[in-house]
């Protein structure tokens, strides 16, 4: 079904086809846009069963156990096998659930995510039976804010799987989520308009073609940064998966979906997670483009034809490892912090770094200034500030506690404390009796305990080191 | 200019969708299906927005429109619902005089300002998506409309401001976060741990089931308070696995003797568990206060007690 919805759009979108920034999609025919769409369908379902695959060996390794390798070589057959559990699991619904909508709810969630592979580019031109196409289903001069518009629409899948089900955790996993993936995705565009400005353009083939001596990871760093931590945030991962925290929530939105219809969620899940490591690969990692050392070999030889296939889908799971990587060592956060940092520190900065890159690209653009004679000015600002920081007064350090006098209290505010700086641990119970032992009777070996005075009540404890006492 | 025929069969599918959607909206019984249709009618715009070669308006349409203003909207309605009542008392003295004097003079301007307008011919797509439709756009806005666009930007901040110191109220207690509520837990002598599980057992592994500690005595904290005031508390004994017992069994059948379920209990000692204790007035917790005896073919290690 989306794959023909994909095919048609451009059919109807005929100023959009020709419009393609900078791939040419004029010599398209309907059976190449069948083609495509049925490939990148292909390509999303077949990494998903990869990805699960993978994450779970490599989380293993992680933690230092195997993994999944039971099924087929390496264990590559679980997710298949996975998958084949979830079609045969019996499939309730819950009675008290708005059905239409409980219904519906998956398949918005993965429907939307499918949309989003459609303007990614997956390589320069290439010839499929004589035509003559790049490897892109579709681009438009707006194709990045239609990947960020999709991702919208996506959360409506998770809100209204949460409110159908009728119940309690589900709703708060549900609202949890909004306000997660709606405050993120400020943070996430506000990177991306960076990017905007440099490459001077919103279609994702000019963003690429304008990454041909330098991608943008290395002049906009700040804002790659910002954008793999609101992408972690937006597809709902550990560190961030406050949605589905199962501590908190038992399954989040899932709670109350079983069988395919929580595949379904799961499905959008893991193809959110490609699709938001294309997007990156395709805005800060320059796209489809050869790696540095190799783009030199044969004059950019591995820049043609279908080799570029191979570097994308490389630099795509370097980002799938990234997410498996935080996963295996980051904590969950708490909801309040999660939201602190989004609204007090991602946005904030994602705000003053485009500010920053504004103002460098208007410089250079109406100044007529060249970077390479910016840079001292720039490096010069840099400095004027890092100066100016010094001058900002240093929070004072809280004054090393004065060495107390008082009377160590072993229970000050009511619960076992250790000694302050100046304070001493009075003798153990146990060092004072040998002591008065050795007192009473200095003459001879103590192998009787001392006096059973203050210690009566524990009957059988050792009273001193070298009473022996018989255990049972 | 006619539209293509992929344009004509996009309206005619969408059209109707976009009717009925919209009527959705007058007739749906639940405000969630009501702003559904809104959405429904929104990205349907959108489509068309986009095949009439606006696409940065269709696009943005979706991710302002539907993905933030309607999703907030959704958002008060699923945590709020429609029959939070407003309150209806004024307390702001004369505010309807001065409104209904804004909304005269905002309407005086609107019809003077439409009606002296003069409207220059169509200058056609081609020529307004010349240089690219999101550059054209952006041309228009901070070229153009740039005053307009600042005043209206002024206008919702102010409002955003507006919504912040209404909804602000004075924090009148202290703010008790994590750090003081575990220093109270700790001050307070409360269990610092989670709660252990319940039991799980060879025939049995439901909540009403305790745990055993290290003794092999029933830990009452771990079946829910619940079940325990209700007394649905269930007996250890009854669901362990029965290996001794069998054990007697084979032995008693190996000597060649009639086994009967009497003569297991009589080699066995006595294996009765404590009866399910009844149910229990609301408020108290009830469950086995004794340690259950759980026969001498526990594995557990004799403790003195």
């Amino acid at each position: 079904m989306t794959a023909t919805l994909a095919a048609v759009l451009p059919t109807a979108l005929p100023a959009a086809a020709a419009d393609g920034g900078a791939a040419d999609f004029s010599q398209d025919v309907f059976w190449v846009w069948l083609l495509k769409a049925v490939g990148i369908l292909v390509f999303l379902l077949l990494s998903v069963l990869i990805a699960i695959w993978f994450e779970r060996r490599v989380v293993g390794r992680m933690q230092l156990r195997p993994g999944p390798n039971v099924h087929g070589p390496f264990g590559l057959f679980q997710s298949l096998a996975d998958a084949m559990k979830l079609l045969l699991k019996e499939d309730v619904t819950v009675k008290a659930a708005d059905k239409l909508v409980y219904l519906v709810a998956p398949f918005i969630a993965v429907f939307c995510s499918l949309l989003t592979m459609a303007v990614i580019p997956f390589g320069p031109e290439v010839s499929i039976f004589g035509v003559v196409t790049p490897l892109q289903l579709t681009d438009f001069p707006v194709a990045v804010l239609y990947i960020l518009a999709c991702a919208s629409v996506g959360v409506y899948g998770i809100v209204l799987g949460g409110w159908s089900s009728n119940s309690t955790y589900p709703l708060l996993g549900a609202v949890r989520s909004t306000a997660q993936v709606i405050s993120y995705e400020l943070a996430m565009g506000l990177s991306l308009v960076s990017v905007f400005i440099l490459a001077g353009s919103m279609s994702t083939s000019e963003i690429v073609a304008s990454q041909t001596t330098v991608w943008w990871l290395i002049p906009l760093a700040p804002a790659f940064v910002i954008y793999v931590i609101s992408m972690v945030g937006e597809t709902n991962r550990l560190p961030f998966d406050l949605p589905e925290a199962e501590g908190e929530l038992v399954g989040g939105y899932t709670t109350e979906y079983s069988s395919m219809k929580f595949a379904w969620f799961f499905l959008a899940e893991y193809i959110n997670m490609l699709n938001v490591s294309a997007v990156a690969t395709t805005l800060f990692f320059g796209g489809w483009r050869a790696p540095w050392p190799l783009s030199w070999i044969g004059d950019g030889v591995l820049n043609t034809g279908w080799w570029p296939l191979l570097w994308f889908v490389a630099k795509v799971w370097l980002f799938m490892f990234l997410f498996v990587w935080i996963r295996g060592t980051l904590l969950r956060f708490r909801y309040d912090q999660f939201m602190k940092f989004g609204w007090k520190v991602l946005i904030p900065s994602a705000l003053v770094w485009l500010v920053c890159v504004a103002v460098v690209q208007g410089v250079r653009q109406f100044g007529g200034a060249d970077v390479m004679a910016m840079l001292p000015w720039l490096g010069g600002a840099i400095l004027v500030i890092v100066a100016l920081s010094f001058l900002i007064p240093e929070k004072k350090a809280a004054a090393p506690a004065a060495p107390s006098d008082e009377p160590f209290d072993a229970f000050a505010g009511g619960f076992p404390v250790p000694p302050l700086p100046g304070q001493s641990l009075p003798p153990s119970p146990r060092a004072r009796l040998r002591a008065a032992a050795a007192d009473a009777a200095p003459a001879s070996p103590a192998l009787v305990g001392g006096p059973a005075t203050d210690q009566g009540a524990d009957g059988d404890a050792p009273e001193s080191p070298t009473q022996e006492v018989p255990r049972g | 200019m006619t539209p293509s025929t992929a344009e004509t069969v996009l309206f005619w599918v969408l059209a109707p969708i976009m009717v009925l959607a919209a009527s959705g909206l007058l007739f749906a019984r639940k405000a969630v299906h009501a702003a559904l249709c809104v959405i429904t009618v929104m990205i349907s715009l959108a489509f068309l927005y986009v095949a009439q070669e606006a696409p940065f308006l269709g696009v943005v349409q979706v991710v302002v429109y539907t993905g933030a203003v309607m999703m907030l909207f959704l958002f008060v309605l699923m945590l709020v619902g429609v029959d939070a009542s407003d309150s209806l008392v004024e307390t702001l003295k004369g505010q309807r005089w001065v409104g209904w004097l804004a909304a005269l003079g905002l309407g005086v301007v609107l019809v003077g300002v439409v009606g002296r307008a003069t409207y220059p011919d169509a200058v056609g797509l081609a020529e307004a998506n010349a240089p690219g439709n999101p550059t054209g756009v952006a041309r228009i806005i901070f070229g153009q409309h740039v005053f307009g666009l600042e005043v209206v930007g002024a206008l919702l901040v102010t409002a955003a401001l507006g919504a912040l110191v209404l909804t602000h109220r004075q924090r009148l207690k202290p703010l008790v976060k994590q750090p003081e509520r575990a220093a109270a837990r700790v001050a307070a002598g409360a269990r610092l741990t989670p709660l252990p599980a319940p039991g799980v057992y060879a025939r049995h592994n439901a909540m009403d089931v305790p745990a055993l500690d290290p003794d092999g005595n029933p830990i009452d904290e771990s079946v829910p308070r619940v079940l325990r005031i209700r007394g649905q508390e269930a007996g250890t004994a009854e669901y362990r696995a029965d290996t001794y017992r069998r054990a007697v069994t084979a032995v008693l059948a190996e000597r060649g003797t009639a086994v009967t379920d009497g003569e297991v209990d009589a080699a066995l000692g006595t294996v009765e568990d404590d009866p399910r204790p009844a149910a229990a007035p609301p408020g108290t917790t009830t469950g086995p206060t004794a340690d259950i005896d759980l026969g001498g073919g526990s594995t557990r290690t004799e403790t003195e007690r």
